[in-house]
């Protein structure tokens, strides 16, 4: 009982110190910005351990985050095989493949207006899609290995992307079209030195929404078949053995490499993209 | 729209063809087998005449599917288990469940946000963050502890699929609830309006557009939530069921069918709220 009595005191004094924060004077520093959200989180963590331990909660059912750390902590190498296998050998690589394709079928219904007007509700049609129920027909197609998922992922990441480059690259207003006609730049120029760039916060955008989406494609279609090793395939076997240290170990790894990911693509905006406003700040 | 109608007919044949194309392409090399093992040799008409109607192709030809989906919806009493009308609806409740729970519980999280600075600060970095992270992974761990507690059928996978679109409607109705700018906040000050009446009567209605938008995406992902869910339960009963069901198989045909109704059932249901939303914001004098 004491855990609990211990986990809901200690909840109510980091409400009530968040509560001060917020109210406090120094609320818009960014001391304070990041102190408020990591004090809740850390009383998530807490009172998930007092409730656990104090109610005696078995295992099977939810183990407490000191529980998921040391089977983190004892499993390494088995995380880091399924990290490579899932996350840089089927996300990423289907990522980069799917992106590509993605932006030069862009490119193409730009050129061809005809092309941009059929392929542009299509596109939108099928981004709000399921499409994740195309693994199982892809892990048929490509095997178990990571070839399979990798193409899952092209299909997933595909139409975001392309239904956001399509859209920048009609961002550019007209005057600034028109100034480039005056300078009698070439279409590959005018493309090259104001559209591309003028319809980089767009891209970025599909390319941030596809972050999560290469993640959740690669995990999911190891649902479908996989070889004895990945993030997917760990999950739905532990689960089968009712080891939910080791699926909450992978859930950990998965939102950890989910967010630097995502992480990594929103710094090569704020780089590629220093010039919007969004990214000017300064409040 | 009328200058849409024709390429996007054109980009439809398109893939149809590309799609017949590559269902020869994938499905030549088992007639071919076939005939080395028989002992015979096969024409190209014969192969391209086989290629359409295998049992088990790489890829069923469009009208196999087609056929498919006709028996399945229309042929088969709406009860049986091999309509794709009944998993439809299985998938259907659990979705419409799910999206029901996780849009309630997203829209009072906003309020709770909007209208208390502490929750903002502490939620709302999370709520954003938690965006970037697979949440689908846990799908089966939740539907398999759910089981051990004895909680089965309709409600674990309304779970996930809560879960799914609680997110983008949190975040959605958040901007909506804070998208009145300060001269209209202001001009209800001074009719000394009380909070409540200042949410009801303006941030409310200001917040609609913002959370059909993101009703629109969490529907969807609530379909691919209670498709993923049904998943682990071994494939029992709904789309997900038999998506696996024909991957065990080598059901093609099938795996193809349930994808395309998914599809359609997503259409619908985005389609649905796209109606509902161009009514609502057309008798508000919203509409653009």
């Amino acid at each position: 009982m004491s855990w609990v009595a211990g986990a809901l005191g200690v909840w109510a004094v980091a409400w009530w110190a968040n509560l001060r924060i917020a109210a406090s004077r120094h609320a818009d520093t960014r001391a304070a910005r990041l102190a408020v959200p990591v004090i809740f989180g850390l009383t998530l963590l807490v009172l998930w351990e007092g409730l656990v331990r104090g109610l005696a909660v078995p295992g099977v059912i939810l183990p407490p985050p000191s529980a998921i750390a040391a089977r983190i902590a004892v499993s390494g190498p088995i995380l880091w095989a399924d990290f490579v296998q899932t996350f840089v050998k089927g996300a990423l690589s289907g990522y980069v493949i799917g992106c590509t394709a993605a932006f030069l079928t862009a490119l193409a219904a730009d050129r061809f207006d005809f092309l941009r007007r059929g392929l542009l509700p299509v596109g939108s049609f099928i981004a709000a899609l399921p499409i994740i129920g195309t693994a199982p027909i892809l892990v048929m197609w490509f095997g178990f290995d990571w070839q399979s998922k990798a193409a899952v992922v092209v299909v997933m990441v595909f139409f975001p992307v392309l239904v956001n480059t399509v859209q920048g690259l009609a961002a550019a207003d007209a005057m600034s079209r028109d100034l480039m006609r005056t300078y009698a730049a070439t279409p590959g120029q005018s493309l090259r030195k104001l559209r591309l760039p003028a319809a980089m916060p767009f891209i970025f955008n599909g390319l941030k929404i596809s972050t999560t989406l290469a993640l959740i494609g690669a995990i999911v279609a190891e649902f479908f078949g996989s070889p004895t090793v990945g993030m997917g395939f760990r999950i739905s076997t532990s689960v089968g053995q009712l080891a939910l240290d080791m699926v909450w170990a992978e859930i950990t790894v998965a939102a950890l490499a989910g967010s630097l990911f995502y992480g990594a693509v929103a710094l090569t905006e704020r780089a590629v993209t220093f010039w919007h406003p969004s990214q000017r700040g300064g409040r | 729209m009328r200058d849409h109608v024709g390429p996007v007919l054109t980009v439809i044949a398109a893939i149809l063809a590309v799609w017949y194309g590559a269902a020869v392409w994938m499905n030549a090399a088992w007639t071919q087998q076939q005939a080395a093992r028989a002992g015979t040799t096969v024409s190209l008409s014969e192969i391209l005449a086989d290629t359409m109607q295998q049992d088990r192709p790489r890829l069923p030809a469009p009208h196999q599917v087609a056929v498919e989906l006709w028996e399945t919806t229309a042929e088969k009493k709406v009860t049986s288990k091999r309509s794709l009308v009944y998993h439809g609806w299985i998938t259907l409740s659990a979705t419409l469940l799910g999206f029901a729970i996780g849009t309630g519980l997203g829209m009072l999280l906003a309020v709770g946000i909007v209208h208390s600075r502490a929750m903002d600060m502490s939620v709302m970095p999370w709520a954003i963050a938690s965006q970037t992270i697979p949440i689908l992974a846990i799908a089966p761990m939740i539907i398999v502890v759910l089981n051990s507690v004895g909680v089965s059928g309709l409600l674990p996978k309304a779970i996930i699929s809560a879960y799914l679109s609680f997110f983008p409607v949190v975040v959605g109705m958040v901007k909506g609830l804070r998208s009145p700018d300060v001269a209209q906040l202001d001009l209800l000050r001074t009719y000394n309006a009380s909070r409540a009446q200042m949410f009801w009567r303006l941030r409310l209605p200001a917040s609609l557009p913002y959370l059909f938008t993101s009703l629109k995406v969490g529907i969807a992902a609530s379909l691919v939530g209670a498709i993923v869910g049904e998943l682990p339960t071994g494939a029992v009963a709904g789309l997900g069921a038999r998506l696996l069901a024909g991957s065990y198989y080598g059901q093609t045909v099938q795996i193809w069918s349930a994808l395309i109704g998914a599809a359609v059932l997503a259409g619908l249901l985005v389609g649905l709220i796209g109606l509902v939303q161009r009514v609502t914001l057309r008798r508000m004098g919203l509409a653009r």
